[in-house]
């Protein structure tokens, strides 16, 4: 099952904020786990890619000291409302995710 | 074409594996797999390593169009806010550097299409450290510093 | 653990004197709540629903940046679908609550005269399961996969009172017994450090031990539960902080939704009286 991607978008500023949270352990390899005594591989979201009606406005390389449940915010010049906003994300091992709305 | 992709796409249309080959990625435009993740500069150990992974060679001015919006003291070293904003023009990228992290390179995004220069995240920081952050505007690179403290302990449960 | 023991000499811990067994839970309410009110002259009454943001500006400017997209909305997203979703028999949670379980947990805890206990919500949400042929969330001590889940079923259940104000029924017999117990618990010393919840909550809220521990204040403690505290990453419930917050003083944690818990919930929501739902919330 697909992991939870929301997203929401407000005015801020005479610009559109576009706020991204993400289920995701983002595991940066070097916890151990108590049980195993094992360090638990790096589980983190690698890309995540922001459009605006399908065209790319920001692509986000991110590193494993995002925090645990990942937000991330973008700022938007000249959107309108009822412009689509999609939020697609993939991580190291492979798995992927996306959410949309509307400004 | 890529060696890769060649013969890939040879045994997938013979075993009908093109679905998983995409979603590995191995089937994207040549333009696309250059914009992979950034490994090096992600494991760069040094803000001097990482700025040239990233960036390349060439130093970072210091801006005042640059604005952290961090805590001063962190309430919890796992989840620390910052955002950044800049009034800086034609914004490109903006990037994000933990001094005292062991690999100081949080993340970097690449802007473009109306984006405005501002980026905001939730990062770990493993102790008090200062925070870098840089934006290329124009083909030239600018810095912004701030410090955020970070206070291991007390009663956690 | 030297470090807050030194702390708390320099900061001159006074010990209230715990209120007379006799008043009534009307005059307690009353004196608790005067007591943060002279205390914190500026602070406004409602501000006590944030926890220890209400006393801590420091740490208030990063709350507000979380709750601009708080970490808790995935666990509450979890929440929300098993609240949503039918039983095996076609009901679901809604049918087992007055008023489909809308406006009503400003009254949790409360006093069940016909089973003789104080009933949480996460009681009456397993109970609800149970009715229904069910299985219910079991082992919350240990296994904490169930307990967060249960924590976030009861996190949406509260989301459906936001904002209604704390209001709890001590009118039943037997009630002010069980509310007295929970007073007891509350002012009463344990553990090796030999802390009273009143020494943190009371005496010193608003003040930061050992350097990174701020002391909420006792006042409003509850409304913000089943909560996601920074240092937790999860929604968890209030028994959980309960048992988290003994350890802290060396004391023996006591069972989930065993007696002692739920009579201490009575007794520090019958001392929010007045203030706003604001479950789910950050914590620290």
């Amino acid at each position: 099952m697909a992991r939870l991607t929301k997203i929401k978008t407000r005015a801020k500023n005479g610009a559109t904020e576009v706020l991204v949270l993400v289920n995701h352990p983002m595991e940066t390899g070097q916890r151990v786990d108590p049980k195993t005594k094992q360090k638990i591989p790096a589980h983190f979201i690698q890309k995540m890619t922001i459009e605006l009606n399908g065209k790319p406005v920001a692509v986000a390389d991110l590193g494993v000291a995002i925090s645990k449940d990942p937000l991330v915010g973008v700022m938007i010049n000249g959107a309108k409302a009822g412009d689509k906003v999609k939020a697609s994300w993939t991580d190291n091992k492979g798995e992927s995710g996306n959410a949309e709305t509307s400004v | 074409m890529n060696v890769k992709r060649r013969t890939l796409l040879k045994g997938t249309l013979a075993t009908g594996a093109l679905g998983l080959a995409a979603a590995a990625g191995i089937l994207k435009p040549a333009r696309v797999l250059a914009a992979e993740w950034p490994k090096n500069a992600f494991e760069a150990k040094t803000v001097d390593e990482a700025l040239k992974d990233v960036y390349g060679a060439g130093q970072a001015t210091q801006s005042k169009d640059i604005t952290i919006k961090a805590p001063i003291q962190a309430e919890n070293g796992a989840v620390v806010p910052i955002s950044v904003e800049t009034k800086l023009p034609n914004v490109e990228s903006i990037g994000i550097m933990v001094k005292e992290n062991a690999t100081p390179l949080i993340a970097t995004v690449a802007l473009s299409n109306g984006a405005a220069g501002y980026f905001s995240a939730r990062m770990k920081m493993a102790k008090t450290s200062d925070v870098n952050v840089y934006v290329k505007s124009g083909g030239k690179l600018y810095s912004a510093t701030q410090q955020i403290k970070v206070t291991v302990g007390g009663c956690g449960g | 653990m030297k470090k807050i023991l030194i702390g708390l000499a320099a900061l001159g811990i006074v010990n209230l004197a715990p209120v007379a067994v006799h008043a009534s839970p009307e005059s307690d309410l009353k004196q608790f709540q005067d007591h943060f009110k002279k205390k914190f002259p500026d602070v406004p009454f409602d501000e006590y629903a944030n926890g220890l943001y209400a006393l801590n500006p420091v740490y208030r400017a990063q709350w507000e940046s979380y709750n601009e997209f708080p970490p808790f909305e995935i666990g509450l997203e979890e929440g929300k679908k098993m609240w949503e979703k039918p039983f095996k028999n076609g009901k679901t949670f809604a049918s087992c609550f007055k008023n489909g379980g809308a406006k009503i947990a400003q009254h949790y805890p409360y006093w069940d005269e016909q089973t003789k206990m104080v009933r949480t919500a996460e009681l009456d949400l397993n109970d609800c399961l149970k009715r229904n042929g069910e299985s219910e969330f079991t082992n919350l001590d240990k296994d904490q996969k169930a307990r967060v889940q249960l924590a976030q079923l009861a996190a949406y259940f509260y989301t459906l009172s936001k904002g209604e104000r704390v209001k709890i029924d001590l009118s039943k017999p037997g009630a002010v017994d069980a509310y007295e117990k929970g007073k007891k618990y509350y002012w009463a010393r344990r553990g090796q450090l030999n802390f009273a919840c009143s020494h943190c909550h009371v005496d010193l809220a608003g003040k930061n031990l050992g350097g990174n521990q701020p002391l909420s204040a006792g006042l409003g403690h509850p409304v913000g539960w089943p909560a996601q505290r920074l240092e937790w990453g999860r929604l968890e419930t209030l028994h959980q902080r309960y048992a988290t917050c003994n350890k802290q003083v060396r004391a023996q944690p006591l069972k989930h939704n065993g007696e002692e818990y739920r009579d201490l919930q009575l007794y520090e929501t019958y001392m929010s009286t007045g203030l706003p739902l604001t479950a789910p919330a950050m914590r620290n």
